[in-house]
């Protein structure tokens, strides 16, 4: 129990951040389509947004040194609040209203026990398994390109 | 007497319409989609996206369809964009060590960590135009190869390794990277504000500032430690939570530039470094940048300025195209009334001259009478 309180909040933090981080990716068809699966609809009050702005790209100097500001990217963020009261947040590079609004609704739900698991499986590990296929993918075309090197012996000793 | 003259209302509607006709070409030819143009012109859209200092593929794509393929004009309209939006923050800093790496090569070791990962480069290619491209012939899909388990180290990682190489630039514990878009620029400028404004800076300028520096003006004896081109991730703090939010990824160019070491009494010798990072796939820019970089730390390194490329205020001042395009091509805009003024002013100098001659002739004779 003790174990539990401790890796508890843990444990919960770095699902959410995964779960957040998966639905900043996710493309339309991917959110559609579970918000189509979703055997209730719920009751969705918009809070924030969904309202496009920017966020500063910072860089560091040599790779690892002190901040510079590299240049903005577009940012697309939005809020909800379930009829539960648990609010949810979207947020994602580019200037997709629909599909922050959309990831917002999916992370308040991610966060109720009773549509977790439908959010992890009809969604979240979608994604997880697109990603991780198309950075096998681009991996191993790269891994092609790598050079090796052999000597050329030269003369007859 | 000053007279408004107005006009002109009429032409420049039909300009514009003319423009939109131009921009469309034949009719009888598709239009070019922006999906197309990310895909199939995508480093034109990277450069759009660098020099306007905007991250995203479609806008700039937008814009180069909207400018004809102008790339300044492209440029110019994504920095107008961008000052329409709010900002909501600044990212958590790029990790480029992390980097999900498409291309890495290394001019300074043959064998290192992670190897030399070629990617999809136009160096080796003959330069040959190639007449398959002008129909529509299906491309092969590429070679895939298992990868090692190997963390691509950076090179100026192994250098430092062994104290061979200054570390990364590091400024006081209190200081705040400045930001060129929100205050105005002074002279002597920090390197963290030299680096944001060449990120931005023209490609061709930087280039040739560059250039410059190998040709002699302002040697800095260069080595490409590491090119590396690949997607990091975005992660920025969000107030409501309580761990740095992933936006997505972007792809970035990095540059590590490895130059001529220095010494004195009291450290030993060792390299120094420039760099560069660059929204996109864009190594030219990311190399120009370094060099330019380096080139601007001569005071900081204690070397004689004695070239362009290492006068700070010569260099940011005339690298951002937006500006230098909007001074220049203004010269274009009606000028009639500045241009009448010195005309008078000329006419009334030379009746001056003309007057002071004769009057000197009668000068001179009322003096003989």
């Amino acid at each position: 129990m003790d174990l539990a309180k401790q890796i508890g909040p843990n444990a919960e933090t770095n699902g959410r951040r995964r779960a957040v981080g998966l639905l900043a990716r996710a493309m339309t068809d991917e959110l559609r389509a579970a918000w189509d699966k979703l055997p209730a609809k719920p009751e969705v009050k918009p809070v924030r947004g969904p309202e496009t702005g920017l966020v500063m790209v910072r860089g560091r100097i040599g790779g690892g040194g002190a901040p510079f500001n590299l240049g903005e990217a577009t940012v697309t963020r939005a809020t909800v609040l379930l009829a539960s009261g648990t609010a949810g947040h979207g947020q994602a590079l580019g200037t997709s209203k629909d599909n922050v609004r959309l990831a917002a609704i999916f992370d308040a739900l991610w966060q109720e026990v009773g549509t977790r698991d439908f959010v992890e499986t009809t969604l979240l590990a979608p994604i997880e398994a697109r990603i991780a296929a198309e950075d096998k993918q681009k991996a191993e075309e790269t891994a092609a390109t790598r050079v090796d090197f052999f000597t050329m012996v030269r003369g007859d000793d | 007497m000053y007279v408004a003259v107005k006009g002109g209302e009429a032409a420049i509607n039909n300009a514009h319409r003319l423009l939109a006709d131009r921009r469309r070409g034949d009719r009888s030819l598709p239009s070019v989609t922006i999906e197309q143009i990310v895909e199939q012109l995508g480093l034109a859209v990277d450069r759009v996206m660098a020099e306007a200092s905007l991250f995203d593929r479609a806008l700039a794509a937008l814009a180069v369809r909207q400018s004809r393929g102008d790339m300044i004009e492209a440029i110019f309209l994504l920095r107008a964009y961008r000052t329409t939006l709010p900002r909501f923050g600044s990212s958590v800093p790029v990790d480029t060590a992390a980097m999900k790496v498409e291309r890495r090569v290394s001019a300074t070791y043959k064998d290192l960590p992670g190897g030399q990962l070629l990617g999809p480069t136009f160096d080796y290619t003959h330069r040959l135009l190639d007449p398959s491209l002008l129909t529509d012939e299906p491309v092969d899909e590429p070679e895939r190869r298992d990868t090692p388990e190997e963390h691509i180290m950076r090179v100026s990682d192994i250098l430092a390794h062994e104290g061979l190489i200054e570390p990364d630039g590091e400024f006081s514990e209190d200081h705040q990277a400045g930001d060129i878009t929100r205050e105005p620029m002074e002279f002597p400028m920090s390197r963290d504000l030299r680096l944001q404004a060449l990120a931005r800076g023209d490609e061709g300028f930087l280039l040739a500032l560059g250039y410059s520096t190998q040709r002699g003006y302002g040697r800095n004896h260069p080595f490409v430690g590491e090119i590396r081109i690949g997607e990091v991730e975005i992660e920025i703090e969000v107030a409501e939570l309580d761990f740095a939010v992933s936006l997505g990824r972007i792809q970035v160019t990095e540059c590590q530039m490895v130059n001529q070491f220095k010494g004195s009494s009291k450290a030993p010798p060792q390299f120094t470094r420039g760099y560069g990072l660059v929204f996109g796939q864009s190594e030219r820019k990311a190399m120009s940048m370094s060099l330019v970089d380096r080139a601007l730390r001569a005071e900081e390194l204690g070397e004689d300025i004695t070239a362009p490329a290492q006068d700070e205020e010569f260099v940011i001042s005339h690298s951002d195209n937006v500006q230098a395009t909007g001074f220049v091509e203004h010269l274009k805009l009606p000028h009639y009334v500045d241009f009448q003024a010195e005309l008078a002013l000329v006419r009334r100098m030379r009746s001056d001259i003309e007057a002071a001659r004769n009057g000197v002739k009668g000068g001179l004779q009322e003096a003989a009478e």
